[in-house]
C-alpha cells in the first residue's frame, strides 16, 4: 500500500464527498465536519456505486414507536438495495460484523509537507500553501 | 427469426453466451403529459383535472406506502439531463442496454399508466396512449427493445378489443396486468383477456403492483413499506392459485403466464399446497383434469428479480431445480432501488448453462425471439 | 408409531354442535337473544361442514357433523393415535360475529363449553383460550378470567383477522400472554371482515382454503415488523395448520428487504430469520410437501432448526388416512422433538403441567 494525494481539502467541503482512483482501486472520499475518510466504491453486496448513494442518519430504536435519530448524514447507503454503511468504519449496520466495506486510512496534509515526499509518484497538482486529502490504497 | 448476435460489453455477463435477455424494464413518462398526443381532448382534461386515481387514497402518483426511495429509483439512475428514471432513451441505453450488452430488453410500463384505475373509460384510453407511447418513443427507436400491450384489465372487454388491435405487431411481446387486480386473477370476468392473448399468441404478464381495492393482506391493512415488499409474493401467490383452480389453463391450454418482480422462492411450496388439498377437495373442481402443480410446471413462468437470498446459497438451487430451470427469466427491474445487476445477480455457484439459460435461452424459447 | 414417545398433539378440533349447546354457559339475556332471534349455528365457511376436509369420513358421524364429543375424540385421535396430552382449539364462529358484546359473550360461552364438556371430561385435554378480538379490553379480561386454569395453555386468533395482529393495539394481550404464560396461537380460517385474499374473494373452497397461506405470511410479516417478537422475547408464537413450507420463502424476501429498508422499523434490531427460530412454531399437520422424504429433509434444511416444528393430528380435519398421522418424509429422528420435546418447550404450562 502506497499513500496517494487524492484531492485539494477545498475540492470536498464538509458533507460531500469525492470519487477517486488510488492504487487501482476506486475510492470515495467522505468529508464529515472536517475529518476525512475514504471507502471504497464498491458496496460488498452486488457492486453498486456508493458514490451515488444517499447520506443519510442512523435511526435506531428500544421500542416500537420510538425513534432514536442520530449522527446526520454520516451514513452511506448504497444506490441499489439501500444497505447502510457507517461511513467511519465501513460497517454495515444490519451485520456490522461480517459486511463491511474497505476502509482506507484517510489524512490531511499541508502542501509544503507533500512537496517533500515520500509519496507515490501521481500526477497531482501540489501547492504549497493549500491543504491535501491523503488515502493510503 | 431473429438470430441474436451476442454484444461484447464491459458489463456483459460471460455466461450469457447466448444472449442476455432483461424481461423487466420500466420506462418512465416525465408525467402524463408525455402521453397527451395520444388521448382524446375529452381525456386529457380528464387526466389533467383528475389524472390517475388508484384505488387508495393519494392523488398525484404519491403510494400510501411510501417508497424506500424517491420514484422507487436507483439514485443513479436519474438522467444528467433532468428527467425522471428510465425516461431518457439515450441514457437508458448509455447506463443499461450498452453498459451490460443487452440484446433484448422487454418494457414493463408501470404509473403513470392509468392502468387498475377506478375508471374503466379513463384507463382504456391511457391504455391506448400508452401502447402509441411505447411504439413512439421506444420501440420504433431501439431494436433491442420489445414492449408490453397495457390494458384496461378491470375492463375484460376493452382490454380484449386492445390486445388485439396489436396483434401482429413484432414491437409488442406480451400483454401487462398488474398483479393486484381487483378480483383474483382467475375469475371469469378476466377470461376475455386471456381469450384474446392466447388467440393471438402472447403471453401474460403479472408485474408486482396495482392496487386492488381490497386491504392489502387478507387480514387487514399492514403499517409499513417493508410489509408491502412482501405482500408482493402473497399476493402473487394468491393469483397463481386462482389461475389454476378457476380452470384458466384448462379452459385457454396455449396461455402462457409470467410472474413478474414477485419473488419466485415460494412458488414451489405453493404447487406442493395446491396439489395436498385439491386431492381431498377434488370433488368441487372436476373442471380440473390435473394437479395443479402440473398446470404451473407447464404454463408459468418466473423471473429473477427481486433475486431470492437464502441464506444458504445451496437452497437456492434446490428452488430452482424444484420449479424448472427452463422457467426462470433474468430480470433486472431497471431503474428501481432494488435492481439486480445480471454480473452479480444470478449467483455464480450455479452452473454456467443454468445461467446461460436464465440469461437468455428461457426468455428466447417463451417469446420466440 | 408414537407409541412410548408420549406424544402431544398440539391441535384438535371439538366442533359444537349448534348454539343449543352453548345456552347453558350464556347469562339468561344473551340465552334468551339467541333463541329470540334464531341464532341458531355459527358454522363458518373456513369450515363448511359437508367439505370432505372438514370431518376425515371415517370420523363423520351418520347426521353428518362430527368431533361433537369427548368420547369422538378419545376414539378417532387420542386412544387411536396414543397422545398423553392433546391441546384443543376450538374454531367455532363466534369471531365473525359484528356485535362487539355478543361476540364475547359468545366466546366466554365457548370457553366454558370447552372446559366443562372437553377438559373436565379427560384429564389429558388442555386448550387453547377462544379470544374475541373486537375488543382487545375484553379479551384480556378473558385471559385473566381464565388464566387460573392451567388447563388453558394458548390463546387463540385466526389467521385472517380484521387488523393485521402486530399492531400496538394488540399489545395487551401479549403482555397478558407473557404475564401468565401462555402462547399465542394463531389458526388457519377468517373472520370474514376481509376477502380471503388481497385481491378479492375466491370462488371455490380450494382457493379460500389454500390462501390461508397467505393469511399467515401477512400475519407473520406484522408480527415481525411492527415489533412484537421484539418487544415480547418470551412470547411463543404457533401457526397452527398453516402448512410450514411457506415459512423459508417468506422469510428470505422479508430479511433481504430488511437490509435495505431496515430504517422503517429500526427496532427490529436482529434478522428476522432469528426472530423467528426462535419464537415461532408450527404444527405440521397439513406439511404442505410432497411425499418424498428426500424433498421433505431439503425442506426441513431450509428452515435450518429443527425446534420449530410441533406434531398435531388436526383431527378432525381430513389431512391423512388411516393411523399415517406423522406426514411422510419426515425422519425418525425428528420424531422425538417432534412430537414431544417441541411442544414441552413451545407450551410453558405443558412443562408446568408434565410437573405435577
Amino acid at each position: 500500500m502506497a499513500k496517494h494525494v487524492v484531492a485539494a481539502v477545498a475540492e470536498i467541503p464538509p458533507g460531500s464527498r469525492k470519487l477517486v482512483e488510488a492504487g487501482g482501486k476506486q475510492i470515495v472520499v467522505f468529508n464529515l465536519g472536517g475529518e476525512f475518510f475514504a471507502l471504497s466504491n464498491r458496496c460488498p453486496h452486488q457492486g453498486g456505486s456508493l458514490c451515488a448513494g444517499t447520506l443519510s442518519g442512523h435511526v435506531e430504536s428500544p421500542e416500537p414507536g420510538e425513534y432514536r435519530y442520530s449522527r446526520r448524514g454520516e451514513m452511506i447507503r448504497c444506490p441499489w438495495h439501500y444497505w447502510e454503511f457507517d461511513i467511519r468504519t465501513g460497517k454495515s449496520w444490519f451485520d456490522p460484523r461480517r459486511v463491511q466495506v474497505r476502509q482506507f486510512p484517510a489524512e490531511v496534509q499541508k502542501g509544503a509537507a507533500l512537496v517533500e515526499g515520500p509519496y507515490a509518484a501521481e500526477t497531482f497538482p501540489v501547492r504549497i500553501e493549500e491543504d491535501y486529502v491523503i488515502i493510503e490504497a | 427469426m431473429n438470430v441474436i448476435q451476442p454484444k461484447l460489453a464491459p458489463g456483459k455477463p460471460p455466461a450469457a453466451t447466448l444472449g442476455l435477455i432483461d424481461v423487466d424494464i420500466h420506462p418512465r413518462a416525465n408525467g402524463i403529459a408525455d402521453f397527451k398526443p395520444w388521448l382524446s381532448q375529452r381525456w386529457w382534461d380528464y387526466a389533467e383535472t383528475y389524472g390517475i386515481r388508484a384505488r387508495h387514497g393519494f392523488t398525484g402518483g404519491q403510494p400510501p406506502f411510501p417508497k424506500a426511495q424517491p420514484l422507487a429509483s436507483r439514485r443513479d439512475a436519474w438522467p444528467p439531463n433532468g428527467g425522471t428514471p428510465a425516461s431518457d432513451l439515450n441514457f437508458l441505453r448509455e447506463q443499461h442496454l450498452d453498459s451490460y450488452g443487452i440484446d433484448i430488453g422487454v418494457l414493463n410500463p408501470l404509473q403513470p399508466s392509468g392502468q387498475g384505475d377506478r375508471n374503466n373509460g379513463f384507463s382504456a384510453a391511457m391504455a391506448h396512449a400508452v401502447n402509441e407511447w411505447q411504439l413512439e418513443v421506444w420501440l420504433r427507436r431501439e431494436p433491442r427493445l420489445r414492449g408490453s400491450i397495457v390494458v384496461p384489465y378491470e375492463d375484460g372487454a376493452a382490454s380484449a378489443a386492445e390486445i388485439r388491435k396489436r396483434a401482429g405487431d413484432p414491437n409488442f411481446c406480451q400483454v401487462l396486468m398488474m398483479s393486484r387486480t381487483g378480483e383474483p386473477a382467475g375469475n371469469p370476468r378476466y377470461w376475455p383477456i386471456y381469450e384474446a392473448a392466447e388467440e393471438v399468441g402472447l403471453p401474460v404478464a403479472y408485474h408486482a403492483f396495482g392496487y386492488s381495492g381490497w386491504a392489502m393482506t387478507n387480514g387487514g391493512w399492514p403499517s409499513f413499506y417493508i410489509e408491502e415488499v412482501s405482500e408482493h409474493a402473497t399476493s402473487c401467490q394468491n393469483q397463481v392459485t386462482s389461475l389454476v383452480v378457476e380452470g384458466v389453463f384448462e379452459r385457454f391450454p396455449k396461455l402462457k403466464v409470467i410472474l413478474i418482480e414477485c419473488g419466485f422462492a415460494w412458488l414451489p411450496s405453493l404447487g406442493w399446497r395446491l396439489d395436498k388439498h385439491w386431492k381431498h377437495l377434488k370433488a368441487e373442481v372436476p373442471h380440473l383434469k390435473r394437479a395443479p402443480s402440473e398446470y404451473i410446471r407447464e404454463h408459468i413462468w418466473v423471473s429473477t428479480q427481486p433475486m431470492e437470498e437464502p441464506e444458504r446459497g445451496q437452497h437456492l438451487t434446490d428452488i430452482m431445480g424444484w420449479i424448472g430451470w427452463d422457467r426462470i427469466l433474468f430480470a433486472s427491474d431497471y431503474p428501481h432501488w432494488d435492481f439486480d445487476d445480471p454480473r452479480q445477480a444470478i449467483p455464480g455457484f450455479l452452473p454456467a448453462e443454468r445461467r446461460r439459460d436464465i440469461y437468455g435461452s428461457n426468455a428466447r424459447a417463451l417469446y420466440g425471439f | 408409531m408414537l407409541n412410548g414417545l408420549r406424544a402431544i398433539d398440539c391441535d384438535v378440533h371439538p366442533m359444537v354442535p349448534g348454539m343449543r349447546a352453548l345456552a347453558p354457559y350464556l347469562d339468561e339475556f344473551w340465552r334468551d337473544q339467541v333463541v329470540e332471534r334464531g341464532i341458531t349455528q355459527l358454522d363458518s365457511q373456513s369450515w363448511p361442514i359437508r367439505a370432505p376436509k372438514t370431518i376425515r369420513e371415517d370420523w363423520r358421524g351418520p347426521d353428518g357433523r362430527g368431533a361433537e364429543s369427548v368420547a369422538q375424540l378419545q376414539a378417532q385421535a387420542l386412544d387411536r393415535f396414543g397422545a398423553e396430552t392433546a391441546i384443543l382449539n376450538c374454531l367455532y364462529g363466534v369471531q365473525l360475529v359484528m356485535n362487539e358484546d355478543m361476540a364475547v359473550a359468545f366466546a366466554r360461552a365457548l370457553n366454558d363449553w370447552i372446559r366443562a364438556e372437553w377438559l373436565d371430561r379427560d384429564p389429558r385435554l388442555r386448550a387453547s383460550i377462544v379470544l374475541p378480538l373486537h375488543s382487545i379490553e375484553r379479551s384480556v379480561e378473558e385471559i385473566e378470567r381464565l388464566a387460573g386454569d392451567g388447563r388453558f395453555v394458548q390463546v387463540l386468533a385466526l389467521a385472517m383477522g380484521e387488523t393485521p395482529l402486530g399492531r400496538r393495539q394488540f399489545w395487551p394481550v401479549y403482555e397478558a400472554c407473557v404475564r401468565h404464560g401462555l402462547a399465542f396461537g394463531i389458526h388457519a380460517g377468517s373472520a370474514y371482515r376481509h376477502p380471503q385474499t388481497s385481491v378479492g374473494w375466491t370462488s371455490w373452497y380450494l382457493e379460500e382454503y389454500a390462501a390461508n397461506q397467505q393469511g399467515f405470511q401477512s400475519q407473520l410479516a406484522s408480527l415481525i415488523t411492527e415489533g412484537v417478537l421484539t418487544k415480547f422475547p418470551e412470547l411463543k408464537v404457533v401457526l397452527l395448520e398453516s402448512g410450514v413450507t411457506w415459512l423459508p420463502a417468506f422469510l428470505w424476501r422479508l430479511q433481504k428487504t430488511w437490509k435495505g429498508v431496515r430504517f422503517e422499523i429500526p427496532w427490529v434490531d436482529r434478522p428476522p430469520a432469528e426472530l423467528v427460530r426462535d419464537q415461532v412454531r408450527l404444527t405440521v399437520q397439513p406439511l404442505d410437501a410432497p411425499d418424498d422424504p428426500g424433498v421433505v429433509q431439503r425442506v426441513l434444511d431450509h428452515l435450518r432448526s429443527d425446534e420449530m416444528l410441533l406434531w398435531a393430528s388436526d383431527w378432525p380435519h381430513w389431512q391423512f388416512d388411516g393411523d399415517a398421522a406423522v406426514p411422510p418424509g419426515i425422519p425418525e429422528s425428528l420424531l422425538p422433538k417432534l412430537i414431544r420435546e417441541n411442544p414441552l418447550a413451545t407450551y410453558q404450562r405443558l412443562r408446568e403441567g408434565a410437573a405435577r
